[in-house]
């Protein structure tokens, strides 16, 4: 044995003998320890994060199962009553001993042995049965001890609609011009496919030709008509100088509106019986349906969104039903009192609104900042602005509407109507709600964010920098724009993401100042003058609540509001990531290698 | 014969009597009118085509402190000029007050004037920016701006309004190649400056500092943050650079403001102590305070 190695086992030992006193004395002092503190604020940590993962995971989950096809069920009841459709949730509960008493008398024992068996509890299937037109609701709860018989027919067919919601039933035959073709599923489901993809294909041409043909056309009549109101509300005003010239101009106007209503009307016309043409063609094709009371109901091609065998199709065919769902859903205007269809205006409306509010409050808080980091000299002034910027901070939202509506629409959007948009009066074009007013109260809310980040960005600025700067002969004002900014700039970012995502997820002060629950138009399209900042827009935000909460289909709506938190989540993520993206750039380029 | 750590630590018993007779030298000589630093004759009485800074009679407080005391020397023109002394006695003051940098200070007061080339650095109508532009100052701390490396060096002339591509190329390499840094970073020049070691970063201030031909050159300090072969080759540019530009450069280190300056200057707690040729301060210092600094009796 070498000496070094009998050092060790002394060593050792050494140990052995000190550890229990040091056990002891930690037992004594329990809590004069940091460590119960820390394994408390550790747990309070761990639990938050669960919390936060499991709320995301389970929007995640949720709001990525929601366009998931399920097979199409047909409970048999005891009853003889039959349901057809899509489980959307299953419950435990105690059923009470009326519905029982309710059964048909030659199962009510065998109801009672089931229920017995299970200590009272009883399953109960909500079934999404839906052809509302005919049963008056969307759904049935059919518990374990009513049910006689589970199948899942073949040719169960779901079909998505225009109105009324879903229908469910069993493909039976298909009819063109009101004339029965064929009654062999088979044969019927080939002509379905067949047929479909036309009528799609003219229902959305019937769309564009009615949405943005006719609508430009009334843009266009009602720019005009705009125009000769104008000319006379400034006759209305005219000097005897200009008299004779406005009078001029108010006939060239009139004259000119007259043209055009007389072409716009001619092609109205035209457009119209297009569109009646289209619509008659679509007409044509109707299904002959089976629903659950065994009765046969007809179902017009025209209605229908989407249609699927759900018990016939293999997971390939779900996939893309699936995908079609998510990009119906990405890229269509809802339905159906929103919650049907998609949410693109929505996006839309986040999205921009969301830049809009960056784009004006990145330059005002970078101004702020850097006048008070860099301008301003300590004095009451300063001391004012900063306790009123620390206020700001504090405000709740709810507040920046309430002052959103009265400042901007009510006091700067009439008076602007007033100056530039008298023609349209009593109709507000500024005064009311807008994605400008939106964007700018979002702005106001958002701006103390961006003040603070870009002051401790400007501040952590080394002087030396400036220094350097003014001792080569620079002014404070090229140092301030080619040193202290380019070197402040990632941390005056990392203020922007911080405003972004909360202004993207604020809706509080948007449902006062121009985020409403459907919007005809966008604020962007393809009339001139292609951005209309004054319109009112949809907002994810808003749209989750308004899905979640006010509609009148809500069993049906609910699945919609995880899949629109999902992607409300998924877009601020995405903006936030390119925002870091930009500024980690930033941060490599001006820091990272710094001294 | 020059200080290291240890005598610095052996001396400490000695050290109080030894301050407060040269504090009491010092007072003795700063009050009443006449400054008597112990100004050599070689250049007490130079011509103003020989100099090109004049310190006359220069005195700074930062707000109720006063941190300069007095001060009146002559800068020759085409020579390394050292500032030495204990730290705290206001040579970064000093140097700082030549390019008007203690302006950026808020309370800052002074009394006296400067004269670069026979121009008041003072007077109240001077514009500070140009006069800036007249000097090239390289701090203790290298300071290159989150830019590139060209960027960096062709700075001041950027400043000016200069885009001609071939002036700014010219200067750039002319610069670079004055502070020995053009064979280490011609090949990417367009990189960022902060990715240069703390040596380059040194050497691309220098550059910057000489990139718009100044009239004199500040530097304070400029090898403290340097291992030994950077500090050599630091020491190398300013002996380069010598009789081309007129170097005032502060340093602690007593070794190096022998090996470069052709003068030095003392100073203690504000005041001009001794001037003179570098040769003589170090072998034969007219005062005792001088000698005991640099043979590390104090400070
Ligand atoms: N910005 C300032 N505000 C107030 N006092 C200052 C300021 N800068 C320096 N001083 C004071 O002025 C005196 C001289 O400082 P200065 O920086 O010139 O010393 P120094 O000789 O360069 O020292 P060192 O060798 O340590 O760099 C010191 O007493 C210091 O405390
Ligand atoms: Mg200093």
């Amino acid at each position: 044995m070498s000496v070094e190695t009998l050092k060790e086992e002394e060593l050792q030992l050494d140990l052995t003998t000190q550890k229990p006193s040091e056990v002891s004395k930690r037992a004594v002092a329990l809590a004069a320890h940091g460590t119960p503190y820390l394994w408390l604020m550790g747990g309070m940590l761990g639990i938050a994060v669960v919390m936060i993962v499991g709320l995301l995971m389970l929007v995640a989950v949720m709001g990525s199962l929601t366009f998931w096809p399920v097979k199409i069920v047909q409970y048999e009841a005891v009853d003889g009553k039959r349901y057809l459709g899509e489980v959307t949730r299953i419950e435990t509960y105690r059923p009470s001993k009326e519905q029982v008493a309710q059964l048909p008398e030659e199962h009510r024992e065998k109801a009672q042995q089931f229920l017995e068996d299970r200590e009272g509890l009883s399953e109960r299937y909500l079934v999404r049965t839906g052809n509302y037109e005919l049963t008056n609701t969307h759904f049935h709860w059919v518990s374990d001890f009513q049910i006689q018989t589970t199948t899942y027919p073949e040719w169960a067919f779901i079909w998505e609609r225009l109105s009324w919601g879903r229908f469910y039933g069993i493909l039976k035959g298909f009819q063109v011009d009101g004339k029965t073709v064929t009654e062999d599923t088979l044969e019927t489901y080939r002509l379905f496919q067949n047929y479909f993809p036309e009528v799609q294909k003219k229902r959305k041409l019937i769309y564009h030709q009615e949405k943005e043909v006719l609508g430009s056309l009334n843009y266009k009549l009602e720019q005009a008509r705009l125009n000769v109101r104008d000319k006379e509300l400034k006759l209305r005003k005219a000097t005897e100088k200009n008299r004779s010239a406005l009078e001029q101009s108010l006939k060239k106007a009139q004259a000119n509106y007259t043209e055009l209503k007389e072409r716009i009307e001619a092609e109205y016309g035209k457009v119209r019986s297009q569109i009646e043409a289209l619509k008659g063609d679509t007409q044509r094709y109707t299904l002959l349906v089976e629903i659950s009371d065994g009765s046969i109901a007809t179902l017009p091609l025209a209605t229908v969104v989407r249609g699927y065998p759900a018990n016939r199709m293999g997971w390939f065919e779900r996939l893309s039903v699936y995908i079609d769902r998510w990009k119906e859903f990405l890229s269509e205007e809802p339905r159906e009192a929103n919650s049907e269809g998609g949410v693109f205006p929505a996006i839309f409306g986040t999205v921009v609104m969301t830049l809009l509010m960056s784009l004006v409050v990145s330059p005002l808080g970078v101004i702020a900042a850097l006048y008070l980091r860099e301008y301003a000299r300590a004095g009451y002034l300063v001391s004012a602005v900063r306790i009123a910027l620390n206020n700001l901070a504090g405000v709740p939202s709810i507040v920046f509407g309430v002052f959103g509506v009265g400042f901007f629409c009510y006091f700067l959007g009439t008076s602007i109507d007033q100056l530039f948009f008298e023609a349209r009066l009593p109709n507000p074009t500024y005064g009311t709600g807008g994605i400008l007013w939106s964007a700018l109260t979002l702005a106001l809310l958002t701006l103390p964010v961006v003040i603070v980040a870009s002051e401790e960005a400007l501040s952590a600025v080394p002087n030396s920098m400036r220094e350097g700067s003014y001792a080569c002969g620079a002014s404070k004002w090229q140092t301030i724009q080619r040193i202290v900014i380019p070197r402040a700039l990632p941390g005056i970012l990392t203020g922007m993401i911080l405003a972004m995502a909360r202004g993207a997820g604020e809706v509080a002060p948007l449902m006062l100042v121009g985020a409403v629950k459907l919007a005809p138009e966008l604020p962007v399209d393809g009339n001139f003058p292609f951005i209309h900042l004054e319109r009112s827009f949809m907002h994810l935000g808003f749209h989750i609540y308004d899905v979640g909460f006010q509609s009148q289909n809500s069993e049906a709506a609910k699945p919609m509001v995880f899949t629109t938190t999902l992607l409300l989540i998924l877009i601020i993520v995405i903006l936030n990531l390119v925002a870091i993206h930009l500024r980690n750039r930033l941060y490599k380029k001006f820091i990272s290698r710094e001294v | 014969m020059v200080p290291n750590v240890e005598s610095l630590d052996r001396k400490n018993d000695t050290k109080d009597a030894k301050l407060q007779e040269a504090v009491n030298a010092i007072v003795r000589v700063s009050h009443g009118m006449e400054v008597e630093a112990a100004i050599h004759p070689a250049l007490s009485n130079l011509v103003d085509n020989d100099v090109v800074l004049r310190i006359q009679d220069f005195s700074l407080w930062y707000g109720k402190a006063q941190a300069l005391f007095h001060i009146g020397m002559d800068i020759p023109k085409g020579k390394v000029t050292a500032l030495i002394g204990p730290s705290g006695c206001g040579k970064s003051t000093l140097l700082r007050s030549v390019n008007r940098l203690n302006d950026l200070i808020d309370g800052v007061r002074i009394s006296g004037d400067m004269l670069l080339n026979g121009d008041s650095i003072y007077a109240p109508d001077v514009d500070v920016i140009e006069l800036r532009k007249r000097m090239g100052m390289v701090s203790q701390k290298p300071n290159p701006f989150p830019m590139s490396i060209y960027e960096n060096v062709v700075f001041p002339l950027r400043i000016d309004g200069i885009r001609d591509r071939k002036i700014l190329d010219e200067v750039c390499e002319r610069s670079l190649r004055g502070a020995a840094l053009w064979d280490e970073v011609k090949d990417r020049l367009q990189e960022s400056a902060l990715a240069l070691s703390g040596g380059q970063q040194q050497r691309l201030c220098i550059a910057r500092a000489i990139a718009a031909d100044p009239e004199v050159l500040l530097m304070d300090e400029p090898a403290s943050s340097l291992d030994p072969i950077a500090t050599a080759k630091v020491e190398e540019l300013i002996h380069q650079l010598r009789g081309e530009y007129t170097i005032l450069i502060v340093t602690h280190n007593m070794q190096q403001a022998a090996r470069v300056s052709d003068f030095t200057a003392f100073m203690y707690m504000g005041r001009l102590i001794e001037y003179a040729p570098t040769g003589v301060i170090f072998v034969k210092p007219q005062l005792k305070e001088t000698e005991d600094y640099i043979l590390g009796r104090f400070g």
